[in-house]
């Protein structure tokens, strides 16, 4: 029995995972210190949002571990693992379209009982202005980049202390993708710990305290984020450079 | 028009109970993508419930508390053990398996109870009330009271609470419900509870006016699901209008053309509405699925 670091907010070893016959993560080992803000990077199919919906427990994994806290997670259903602090903006933002927004930011803090939900609640709105103008419309009926605000704020309204991010910035428009990153960076700030999805991997690996690079469900490549930023074949694969 | 107000009478009552086993129908639709075959001998076993209690000597009240939990119990049942083992099953083989277990329930029923029909005694007497030259039963007005409050009960459940708004959740996306920490699990299990409740509680207060034996099921289910279907399958508004639209058809026309031609009504209404507005009445233009 190998000994867990115990000050990994998320250590992952030898994850494998499948889709019926189709193996999609391959032995995958990453691990999150608490604080960080690391970028997981890799082209389309690698299998990341797997990844994020395996530690999630939305899918299951079919061979390996998943610490969060030094507590192994790897066979707890997804609702109980909301409640050990992880929240998932998932790919695709998959907002309830025919609930209100208002409701959506409330189901966020569905696994908790505390009485700061209220207060929580007004701070999203203050976080996201826009959503509070909006509170009483579907959440349909949002633009695309309302919609991932709202999809932020639903994770933010279960209080993570592991935030999970699947490519929060795509399809949006440059102004609102500057608007996630900073958002994501203030997070960081609140001391909230992040592991960050994302196609934009020069924004994404620029904020980064750490950075993975992942092909085909592997990790292919670690380091800080700029020295990931520096690496020739980070630079041609996901740099264009 | 004392005629037609009579027939009107008659179509509302019994499209009250296809309207309240339309909406159970609806829920269990919403919450796992299945057709719940079962859903009539939810009606069912309401219904025979209580009388095989009266029969033994329970008071009406109590008989009545007792066989709605017993109905709730093979809600759960049907969820847990007939259901949820079957796991990520496409939903034909979910389908086949409620109607396995409409069989099950019905030989069940057989064996405990008989194969007679019963009639519950009417709540509250059977002096009929004179209203516009047309006559109504009391118990009409019990099934009509009772459909009207679940409903409304049903809609305030579903717009209000957290729970009703996570079963919502659930059915409009059930991946992003796991991530906010929605257990789908109980979720799938208070649905069937909720739509055996609403059979159940149907199925009681209608016995003294359709009777009741081990098989109504059969007959009832099937108009609770032309009902649904109707009204556009997954809305919860349209299953209680498709119920009352079925209902009201029936009467009429059993009342001013033949009671002979009166069960076909649903099945030529689902033709109809299959071939030309598949996504129900009032499917696919709400938004709103619950
Ligand atoms: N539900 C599914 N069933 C079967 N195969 C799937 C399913 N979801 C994903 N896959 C396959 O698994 C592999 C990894 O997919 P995944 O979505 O995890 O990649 P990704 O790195 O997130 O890609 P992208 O950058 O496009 O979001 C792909 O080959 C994909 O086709
Ligand atoms: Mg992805």
């Amino acid at each position: 029995m190998m000994q867990t670091q115990a000050n990994a907010a998320l250590q992952i070893r030898g994850l494998t995972s499948h889709y019926g016959r189709i193996q999609v993560l391959h032995g995958l080992d990453l691990e999150v210190r608490p604080g960080q803000l690391v970028a997981l990077v890799g082209s389309n199919g690698a299998g990341k949002t797997t990844l994020l919906r395996t530690i999630s427990g939305v899918q299951p994994a079919s061979g390996g571990e998943i610490f969060c806290d030094g507590r192994l997670i790897t066979q707890l259903a997804a609702d109980k693992r909301v409640r050990a602090g992880i929240c998932q903006v998932p790919e695709g933002r998959q907002v309830f379209a025919a609930l209100s927004v208002e409701d959506n930011v409330r189901l966020g803090a569905y696994s908790r009982r505390d009485r700061e939900v209220e207060a929580d609640v007004a701070r999203m709105y203050a976080l996201f202005p826009i959503l509070g103008e909006k509170c009483r419309l579907a959440a349909g009926n949002l633009s695309g980049g309302q919609q991932q605000m709202l999809a932020i704020a639903r994770a933010l309204m279960g209080r993570p202390r592991l935030l999970l991010l699947d490519e929060p910035s795509l399809g949006l428009a440059p102004l609102l993708v500057e608007e996630i990153f900073r958002v994501v960076q203030q997070l960081r700030s609140e001391g909230i710990t992040i592991l960050l999805v994302e196609q934009n991997a020069q924004a994404a690996l620029s904020i980064a305290d750490v950075g993975y690079v992942m092909e085909t469900g592997r990790i292919t490549l670690s380091g800080s984020g700029a020295e990931l930023l520096g690496n020739d074949e980070v630079r041609r694969a996901y740099l264009g450079m | 028009m004392s005629e037609f107000l009579q027939f009107l009478f008659s179509g509302l009552t019994t499209g009250s109970i296809y309207a309240v086993s339309g909406l159970g129908l609806a829920i269990i639709y919403n919450a796992s993508g299945v057709i719940n075959f079962a859903q009539g001998d939810f009606l069912m076993i309401g219904g025979m419930a209580t009388v095989a209690l009266l029969a033994a000597g329970v008071p009406l009240p109590l008989a009545i508390v007792l066989a709605v939990l017993i109905t709730v119990a093979v809600g759960a049942c049907l969820q847990r053990f007939a259901l949820a083992p079957a796991g990520d099953s496409d939903a034909l083989a979910l389908i086949i398996i409620t109607i396995g277990a409409s069989i099950f329930i019905q030989g069940i029923v057989l064996l405990l109870l008989d194969k007679n029909q019963h009639a519950l005694a009417s709540f509250s007497g059977d002096t009929p009330i004179a209203i516009g030259g047309a006559s109504l039963l009391p118990q009409s007005l019990w099934v009509m009271g009772v459909g009207a409050v679940l409903v409304v009960l049903v809609a305030a459940f579903f717009r209000f609470t957290l729970l009703g708004k996570a079963i919502r959740a659930t059915a409009a996306n059930h991946m992003a419900a796991q991530l906010v920490g929605i257990n789908t699990r109980f979720v799938l299990l208070v649905s069937f509870c909720l739509a055996a409740l609403l059979g159940g509680l149907a199925g009681i207060v209608a016995a003294p006016i359709t009777t009741t034996s081990y098989d109504l099921g059969l007959t009832l289910g099937m108009k609770g699901f032309v009902a649904a279907t109707l009204g556009g399958l997954g809305s919860a508004f349209g299953a209680v209008a498709g119920g009352l639209l079925v209902g009201i058809l029936e009467a009429m026309i059993a009342g001013y053309v033949s009671s002979a031609y009166k069960d076909a009504v649903p099945f030529v209404l689902i033709i109809v509405i299959l071939l030309f507005r598949p996504q129900g009445l009032f499917g696919g233009r709400v938004i709103e699925r619950v």
